[in-house]
């Protein structure tokens, strides 16, 4: 069996700053790490490859120092790493970095499963995944919490949703994208780190994966960031203080005052 | 300060750094406050490869030395010796089987021992025999193709949660000095049982338990060497775990320190950072200085001692008192800094101060370390003809 684990590096959250004047992150002199919901993501796959002698491959989009995630992955068990990187995938929004993503998965060839952690902590679109699944047409489930088993064609995945828990069953090759209760990531191994720390990463641009340089970056985006603006604050705040009874009273004036309609 | 550490000594560093500061630091209050065994972290160090750093590859370790081993314990220790003193007795365990045992114990036990998939631990002490080891009263006698162990062992750290034991036995009384053996017994041994666990102090994660024998009868090729030798055994063992303690006391030490430091920084009183005040600044001078040279004591011993010097004790024993002093001072200190704060539960350094007392004690007190360095010293004066007047 042949897993796909697609991880982004981010900025540590801890640390970020906001830019006051541009509204974007300061990402100067903050920590990169590996979205941490793309590390559960590894850990479904470990865990798969714990038991079966599955091999894992993690891809990533990203700059070319993206490469320190992908051996961050490779020191914690996986196999083999493969750098998406090129000047032409700057500025690739969802659409775009799915693009690349289904691209690579296609060349890769003969992929059972895909991994891609629910959602990245500096966009927190969870759109990368299922459209990465439309992309290669093939079934996902989102928000996935357990594995239940796995056969040669199928998995039985429970999900959590706001609703409650589904049971899904899914054929393969399917796209999982996976939420916190899979289980703490496991830490690194000696062996393992010193084998990421020589490890060959290919590294594939665009030529690379057969796409057009209009397919991918800001020009194959269908969303572009015009501005970005913390929302100023509106109104007057009153705080309303007393007995409960006195607070409705309050309250219900004021909302009269305000002309509320139905008042 | 630049170790000239290798590329694999900086990563088994940054790796057990990783797991004292992610996965240790979080429960060992918890832990202490418990008396839990740490059986999960034990997991972890297990599954990074960190059980057998200083076991050659062919018997499943990762082929380093005694400086390997040192730098994980550091690194574990800076977070928690109750912690750290359950990993590095596994070591203690294992040297004897690792030093003097047959190639087929070594298949045998070091495997396991090096993956982490078993615990081993080293039984010496007796309730009549501490300082003076020759005392022991176990004894084995063999019958057959098996001795039969008859004795208690105290304080046994790692007792009962171990599986793999080196135990030290009389198996000839009237050859005195020559009379003991050490042996591998097994948890689940017919005869092998353990007392209660002991309520400690500190490095309270650790479990320490009595061993009692009761014709315990283990099959004869789990003599370790040959008979006789057992005392030799627990000496050459010693020149090689001691670095491993020195280096719970620079973890320690620098735990304690790392905390001082942060705490003078934010703490203000009479309207200034307490740090500006010159009695904290030369308290934590002086931690640091301590602190640094017990670690350069460490790095450099540990180094010779893979060479197997012939002053090997007295390194060894330098090694074990400097750094249990170190780690005493410097913890008591950052109680000191930290003023009542410090004396409370709610920060790390009171457990500190309480885990520090065991390193002046076990492996041997102080005291007797000390008689080591004085006594070899009057050995290697003895052996120089000229004079320094
Ligand atoms: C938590 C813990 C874990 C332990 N783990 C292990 C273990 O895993 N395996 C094991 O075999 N043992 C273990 N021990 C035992 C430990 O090694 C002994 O406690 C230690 O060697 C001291 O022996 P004692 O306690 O009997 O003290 P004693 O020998 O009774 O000493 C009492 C005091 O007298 C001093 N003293 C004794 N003789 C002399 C002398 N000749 N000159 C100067 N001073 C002297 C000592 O330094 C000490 O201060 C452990 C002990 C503890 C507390």
């Amino acid at each position: 069996m042949h897993i796909v684990v697609c991880i982004k590096q981010v900025p540590d959250a801890k640390n970020v700053r906001i830019d006051p004047d541009t509204h974007t992150l300061v990402r100067q002199g903050v920590e990169s790490i590996v979205n941490p919901f793309d590390l559960f993501a590894v850990e479904a796959a470990l865990k798969i490859k714990d038991a079966s002698n599955a091999r894992i491959t993690v891809i990533t989009m990203g700059p070319p120092q993206a490469e320190e995630a992908l051996r961050d992955v490779l020191s914690r068990g996986v196999d083999d790493a493969v750098l998406l990187s090129d000047r032409a995938f700057a500025g690739s929004d969802t659409w775009a970095t799915s693009t690349v993503l289904a691209a690579a998965i296609r060349k890769l060839g003969n992929v059972d499963l895909i991994f891609c952690g629910k959602q990245a902590i500096d966009g927190d679109t969870a759109q990368v995944g299922p459209e990465t699944a439309t992309m290669l047409d093939i079934p996902y489930a989102t928000f996935v919490k357990k594995i239940e088993s796995l056969d040669e064609r199928h998995l039985k995945v429970t999900r959590q949703t706001d609703e409650g828990v589904e049971v899904w069953k899914v054929p393969m090759p399917a796209l999982i994208t996976v939420i916190k209760e899979m289980g703490e990531p496991r830490m690194p191994s000696l062996r393992h780190k010193m084998r990421a720390k020589k490890a060959e990463i290919s590294v594939w641009g665009a030529a690379d994966l057969g796409l057009d340089h209009e397919a991918v970056g800001l020009s194959g985006s269908y969303t572009q960031v015009v501005r970005v603006f913390s929302p100023s604050r509106r109104g007057n705040r009153v705080m309303i203080q007393g007995s409960v009874e006195e607070q409705v009273e309050e309250l219900y004036k004021l909302l009269k005052e305000a002309k509320v309609p139905g008042l | 300060m630049d170790y000239f550490l290798t590329e694999e000594q900086k990563m088994i560093q940054e790796l057990s750094a990783q797991i004292a500061k992610e996965k240790i630091r979080p429960v060992r209050a918890q832990l202490d406050e418990n008396e839990e065994f740490p059986w999960e972290i034990m997991r972890i160090l297990a599954q990074a490869d960190l059980f057998g750093l200083y076991i050659p590859e062919e018997y499943g370790g990762m082929g380093g030395g005694i400086l390997e081993n040192c730098l994980a314990i550091e690194q574990v220790a800076q977070a928690c010796i109750g912690i750290a003193t359950s990993f590095a007795a596994s070591g203690l365990g294992a040297y004897p089987i690792l030093l003097y045992g047959s190639e087929e114990l070594k298949h045998r036990y070091l495997p396991d021992i090096a993956s982490g998939k078993r615990l081993s631990a080293f039984g010496l002490t007796e309730s009549g025999a501490g300082s003076d080891v020759s005392s022991i009263q176990t004894t084995a006698v063999r019958d057959g193709d098996h001795y039969i162990l008859n004795g208690t062992k105290q304080w046994i750290t790692n007792g009962g949660e171990a599986e793999i034991y080196s135990v030290l036995a009389i198996t000839d009384r009237s050859k005195g000095p020559r009379g003991a053996s050490f042996f591998v017994v097994e948890k689940g041994d017919p005869g092998f049982s353990f007392g209660k666990k002991e309520k400690k102090l500190g490095i309270r994660a650790s479990a320490t338990r009595e061993l009692i024998f009761r014709d315990c009868r283990v099959p004869a090729d789990r003599l370790i060497g040959r008979e006789g030798i057992g005392f030799i055994i627990a000496m050459k063992t010693f020149d090689k775990s001691r670095p491993g303690i020195g280096s719970l006391g620079v973890g320690l030490s620098q735990g304690a320190l790392d905390i001082a430091v942060e705490y003078a920084r934010k703490r203000v009183q009479f309207g200034k950072p307490i740090i500006s005040f010159q009695a904290i600044q030369h308290k934590l001078a002086d931690m640091a200085i301590k602190t640094e040279a017990a670690r350069a004591l460490i790095y450099c011993s540990a180094r010779h001692m893979d060479t197997d010097p012939p002053d090997a004790s007295k390194v060894a024993a330098m090694c074990k008192v400097f750094t249990g002093d170190t780690a005493m001072q410097v913890t008591t200190e950052a109680v000191q800094v930290l003023g009542g704060y410090g004396y409370m539960q709610d920060y790390p350094v009171e457990k500190m101060m309480r885990d520090a007392k065991i390193l002046q004690i076990y492996e041997g007190t102080n005291e007797i370390q000390r008689n080591i360095i004085g006594q070899e010293l009057n050995k290697e004066y003895g052996r120089i003809k000229e004079s320094f007047f």
